[in-house]
């Protein structure tokens, strides 16, 4: 199925205005802060000014006499615990031990904020201090600090180590013979990388409102990236069944992977049920930084060998990821990315997932692959630069193909690095000369898999032949606007006649995160399954109307359904909006719905080419021009595959540059404010321009691919090769910030 | 945030009597991007905010040839640089009052709510600094003026008594063949807090500087007025050679902190830079 001609597309490809556009414009969109409810209270968070404690005691009683309070709660207002270790909801309120500055602890809703405020003030927590520690390789030291004694580390084989660790997994893949690999090279380099926690750095702080009825059902609204999530998660913690919980759908300001996990919703459920009122929470931006959960900084060590001639002939990763206070770093999915660009034969990678006194961390963006493919990037660069080869060349000529395998066992499908490469290589960026003083070009690829899960939609036809289409799946990226043209192509009409709607979990199937840059994925096939399950329903009508037998009706992709006699020659024929309208008089309604579950989806392969001026007097990197290539598949509406293209590039240079969790010798993080955890903004970024591949994914109706993730990976280590090749320094720490830069480039004694 | 009590004032005196009334924790307000987000983020005692953004004289931008130029202490910085005789003659107060935060902060944030709070990286205090700015304070006692180099006695603290506000800022009318500047070093590219920022003015009679003045922010614990870069400048013309021992005077009296917005040596390099570059912009100014 895989065809280099394009398929003549009436709607995919094209780019219509997005339904949840005017709304969002005009401010009238309700996001989670937003809901106001009668009665509604809110509600503030105590949280641990210490890195690492044992709770004493908890001292609610000053809080619950002051006026205007109407309930304070602690984790002992969750059901009884089961078994020994640590709980998912210890990190909604912490249990005996708090695990990083910010943990939070208890809570308060009163008349007001201020109140709220004032009371959590009030609340007294003994605690008995800790040692923290807050570097991996610190934490791996026998004799290190250790924040969960139950823990041991889970191997490779399976089996479980026989002592207490801060090291929750070992992960080891391997595929030939490494030391052959390395006997074959003509060049063994081995470097050591390091990269420091980063945020999503989404624009809309977590909210959560919680309203818990005499009857016991609880309905909650959320900014989350997966409402069914949600409402599995509170009804987990609260000891409840899954029907007392329905999770009403809000618009989402951002979430990038950081709004997968469940903070505030069960606090303000056991508000709710304290004082009998909806109970509103929101996070302040020094809580989002401190309190929830960015990507892992990490340590890293990768060796590569390859012949003159430019083969990859071995390549080796070590790496060492930062989980916060409970198990759950990425480093998973960071040890299957490393090398996954590159079909070299002899591989060893080993991955640990390791417990330090930060922030739990969650997902953002490829989670785990920014970090370990900046680390094989970066050393690519150097071992092209020792061969003397063009970078883009280097990668070609090892680049993975179809039938290529990873070490961790995964075999290709047809993929798209090498086209992307030539696109690259032919771009007029790459093209183009770059010259002037201390100035330089960068490159390099990405990787990532995408994934797919369940999906359920359904749809209606209404008189007029409008279809409004029920989705579970939260819209952050354009998934509204991607899922409705996917259905519109099926059918054969417009895709302004689709209404698209994102509803509460009692009102459509169950739906997997939006995450994972699965959601056009998915999306589109329950979206078109949708489709032809409606392309079935109204031939049956139709042969009802005609009287005729339904094999003879057909529903052609045009949207005209056609039955026997127009075979013939004889006009006997509708239009979808002819046959919606006939519908009420012939038998009623027609519902299409579809309940997906694929495993086809096609990974991701990116590359990136930058230009950078450094001032070198300052450190400060310039960003001059920047070119992301990508294979999406099929883009369905390629305005939004641009936009997550350039806010991938976009936050990827973020953390290449100066993003960063900067921490005192307390373990308190002294830049919790967008002031100082330095974000790009619009006047540090040039254009970004993007050339769009299309390598379609045969697992899809429409080649679809997914797009979201992979666009973060690149920007790291070409910005490291455009910064070696401007000014002679190879910075293997993240981020690349002036103070940095500077303080390598300038003599000891100055 | 912490629950406030709100009083507008339209006298200096009604100023005056307010703040003397509400004791320490009792704030004047002016564009209130500082003092606001300090309430809501608890990080002072905070009880009263007096708002003196109905007073004309604390509003006020007027110039006059001989006279020299008042700026009122509220006035927001789009007035500053909005205003045609700003633009023509003190280019540097332009440098400072476009990069405060974003338009929308410069919509309200004022260059006498800068000097009062006193922060060492304060954007608009360098280029007052050399503009020989003099802060006019009321209080209880009446009025008093004090050099801008003497407002700051450290982060946060200035001169200022119990009960006295600052009315207004004045600069003398520049004096022919005279240029000033004032930049600022931040990691990104806008809505930062300065590493280092500085401001230069110079005088010149021929090819030689007769006169000049060098400030530096968030090198110590106030904006430094760095009467040893400027010496290093005056009597002769400018070169390689008196850039650099003006710049290597700045370093010497740079003495930051480390912390996470710049390390020691970051912040002593770029004093030096920022001296020679505010240099080659006020000469470039000069020379009109
Ligand atoms: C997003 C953002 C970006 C910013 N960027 C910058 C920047 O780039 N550079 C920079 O230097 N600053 C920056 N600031 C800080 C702030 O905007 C400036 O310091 C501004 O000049 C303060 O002026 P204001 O009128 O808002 O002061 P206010 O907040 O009203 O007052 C500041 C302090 O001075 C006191 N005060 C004010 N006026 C008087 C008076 N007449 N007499 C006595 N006391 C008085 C107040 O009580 C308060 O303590 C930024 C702030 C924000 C929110």
């Amino acid at each position: 199925m895989v065809t280099t001609e394009k398929p003549k597309y009436k709607v995919v490809g094209t780019r219509p205005i997005r339904p949840d556009g005017v709304e969002k414009v005009n401010g009238r969109a309700e996001y989670g802060a937003d809901v106001s409810l009668p009665g509604l209270l809110p509600g503030a968070v105590l949280r641990s000014p210490h890195a690492h404690a044992r709770i004493l005691s908890i001292d609610t009683s000053k809080a619950e006499a002051m006026a205007g309070v109407r309930a304070v709660v602690t984790s002992a207002d969750f059901p009884p615990r089961e078994g020994d270790g640590p709980q998912a909801r210890d990190n909604v309120l912490a249990h005996d031990k708090v695990l990083y500055v910010g943990h939070a602890v208890a809570a308060v809703a009163a008349v007001d904020l201020h109140t709220a405020e004032d009371a959590v003030e009030l609340i007294e927590v003994q605690y008995e201090v800790l040692p923290h520690v807050m570097d991996v390789r610190d934490a791996m030291l026998d004799g290190a600090p250790i924040l969960d004694a139950t823990l041991r580390t889970g191997e490779p084989d399976g089996s479980k180590g026989d002592s207490a660790t801060n090291v929750a997994q070992h992960i080891h893949y391997e595929k030939g013979d490494l030391a052959a690999g390395f006997a074959e090279a003509d060049i063994v380099i081995e470097r050591e990388y390091e990269t420091t926690m980063a945020h999503q750095g989404y624009i809309e702080p977590q909210n959560g409102t919680a309203l818990w009825g005499p009857d016991d059902q609880i309905r909650i609204w959320t900014s989350t990236q997966g409402l069914f999530a949600v409402r599995d998660t509170v009804a987990g913690m609260l000891g409840l069944p899954v029907k007392s919980v329905k999770v009403e759908p809000v618009e989402i300001g951002g979430g990038f992977g950081g709004k997968i996990p469940t903070y505030l919703p069960p606090v303000a459920a056991l508000l709710s049920r304290k004082s009998g009122k909806p109970v509103k929470l929101t996070m302040s931006r020094k809580e989002v930084l401190e309190a929830t959960g960015p990507t892992s900084g990490t340590y890293m060590r990768v060796k590569m060998g390859a012949k003159k001639d430019g083969t990859l002939t071995a390549m080796e990763a070590w790496l060492a990821f930062e989980a916060g206070g409970y198990p759950g770093s990425p480093v998973g999915a960071a040890t299957m990315c490393v090398f996954a660009p590159y079909a070299c034969a002899n591989q060893v990678i080993d991955g640990y997932d390791v417990l330090v006194n930060k922030p739990q961390t969650a997902a953002y963006r490829a989670p785990g692959a920014p970090a370990s493919e900046y680390a094989a990037e970066c050393l690519i660069d150097e071992i092209a630069e020792a061969l003397d080869r063009d970078p883009l060349e280097l990668r070609l000529q090892n680049s993975v193909k179809e039938g290529d395998s990873r070490a961790d066992g995964f075999t290709y499908g047809p993929v798209g690095h090498v086209e992307c490469l030539q696109e690259a290589q032919e771009s007029p960026h790459y093209q183009s000369e770059l010259s002037g003083e201390n100035r330089g070009r960068g490159v390099a690829s990405g990787f990532w898999f995408n994934i797919g899960f369940e999906t359920s939609m359904a749809a209606q036809i209404q008189s007029d032949g409008t279809v409004p289409l029920v989705m579970g799946a939260v819209d952050i990226g354009g998934s509204r606007a991607s899922a409705a043209m996917q259905f519109a192509e099926t059918l054969g009409i417009a895709s302004e006649d689709i209404k698209p709607h994102i509803v509460d979990t009692d009102s459509v199937g169950f739906t997997f995160l939006t995450g994972g840059s699965r959601t056009a994925f998915a999306n589109g096939w329950a979206a078109y399954e949708c489709a032809m399950d409606m392309r079935r329903q109204m031939e049956e009508r139709a042969a009802t109307i005609w009287d005729c037998d339904r094999e003879s009706v057909r529903y052609d992709d045009d949207g005209v359904i056609r039955g026997p006699a127009a075979a013939a020659g004889a006009p006997q024929e509708f239009t979808f909006k002819e046959l919606a309208a006939e519908l009420p008089n012939t038998g009623g309604g027609i519902v299409g719905r579809a309940d997906v579950s694929k495993t086809t989806h096609g990974p991701a392969f990116a590359t990136h080419i930058v230009d950078v001026e450094v001032d070198a007097e300052t450190g400060k990197v310039e960003v001059l021009r920047y070119t992301a290539i990508q294979d999406v598949g099929t883009a369905i509406h390629p305005s939004y595959v641009e936009g997550q293209m350039q806010g991938g590039a976009a936050q990827g240079i973020g953390m290449a540059l100066n993003e960063e969790y900067i921490w005192d010798d307390k373990g308190r993080m002294v830049n919790s404010s967008l002031l100082d955890y330095r974000m790009p903004t619009a006047l540090d970024l040039p254009m970004l321009d993007t050339i769009i591949v299309e390598v379609p994914n045969p697992g899809h109706p429409y080649g679809v691919r997914g797009v979201g993730e992979v666009p973060i990976i690149p920007p790291a280590p070409a910005l490291h090769a455009a910064i070696y090749n401007a000014i002679g320094e190879r910075m293997r720490t993240l981020p690349m910030s002036p103070r940095r830069i500077l303080e390598r480039t300038l003599p000891d004694d100055e | 945030m912490q629950d406030l009590r709100y009083a507008k004032v339209s006298t200096v005196d009604d100023a005056v009597a307010a703040l003397q009334a509400g004791g320490s924790t009792a704030r004047v307000l002016a564009g209130g991007t500082d003092v606001i987000v300090q309430a809501r983020a608890r990080t002072r005692a905070i009880d009263m905010l007096i708002d003196i953004k109905g007073i004309d004289e604390v509003l006020q931008v007027a110039f006059d040839a001989d006279g020299g130029l008042t700026i009122g202490a509220a006035a927001p910085c789009y007035r500053i640089y909005g205003d045609a005789d700003v633009r023509e003659h003190y280019p540097a107060l332009i440098d400072c009052s476009t990069l405060i935060g974003g338009t929308g902060v410069q919509g309200r944030a004022s260059l006498g709510g800068n000097l009062c709070n006193s922060s060492p990286s304060g954007d608009s205090i360098p280029a007052m600094i050399v503009l020989e700015g003099r802060a006019e304070i009321a209080g209880p006692n009446g009025r008093r003026t004090v050099p801008v180099e003497d407002f700051c006695t450290g982060p946060g603290r200035n001169v200022l008594e119990p009960g006295e506000l600052l009315v207004s800022i004045h600069f003398p009318a520049p004096a022919p063949n005279s240029g000033a500047a004032f930049l600022r070093f931040i990691p990104r590219n806008e809505m930062d807090i300065a590493v280092v920022n500085a401001a230069t003015q110079l005088r010149f009679d021929g090819d030689t500087v007769s006169w000049a003045r060098v400030s530096l922010g968030a090198t110590a614990p106030t904006p430094l007025f760095v009467t040893a870069a400027g010496e290093a400048l005056v009597g002769a013309a400018l070169s390689d050679e008196t850039i650099a021992a003006a710049a290597a005077a700045s370093k010497a009296a740079a003495s930051p902190i480390d912390d996470m917005r710049g390390s020691i040596k970051q912040r002593k390099h770029l004093s030096a830079v920022y001296t020679q570059r505010t240099i080659a912009i006020a000469a470039e100014r000069a020379r009109g």
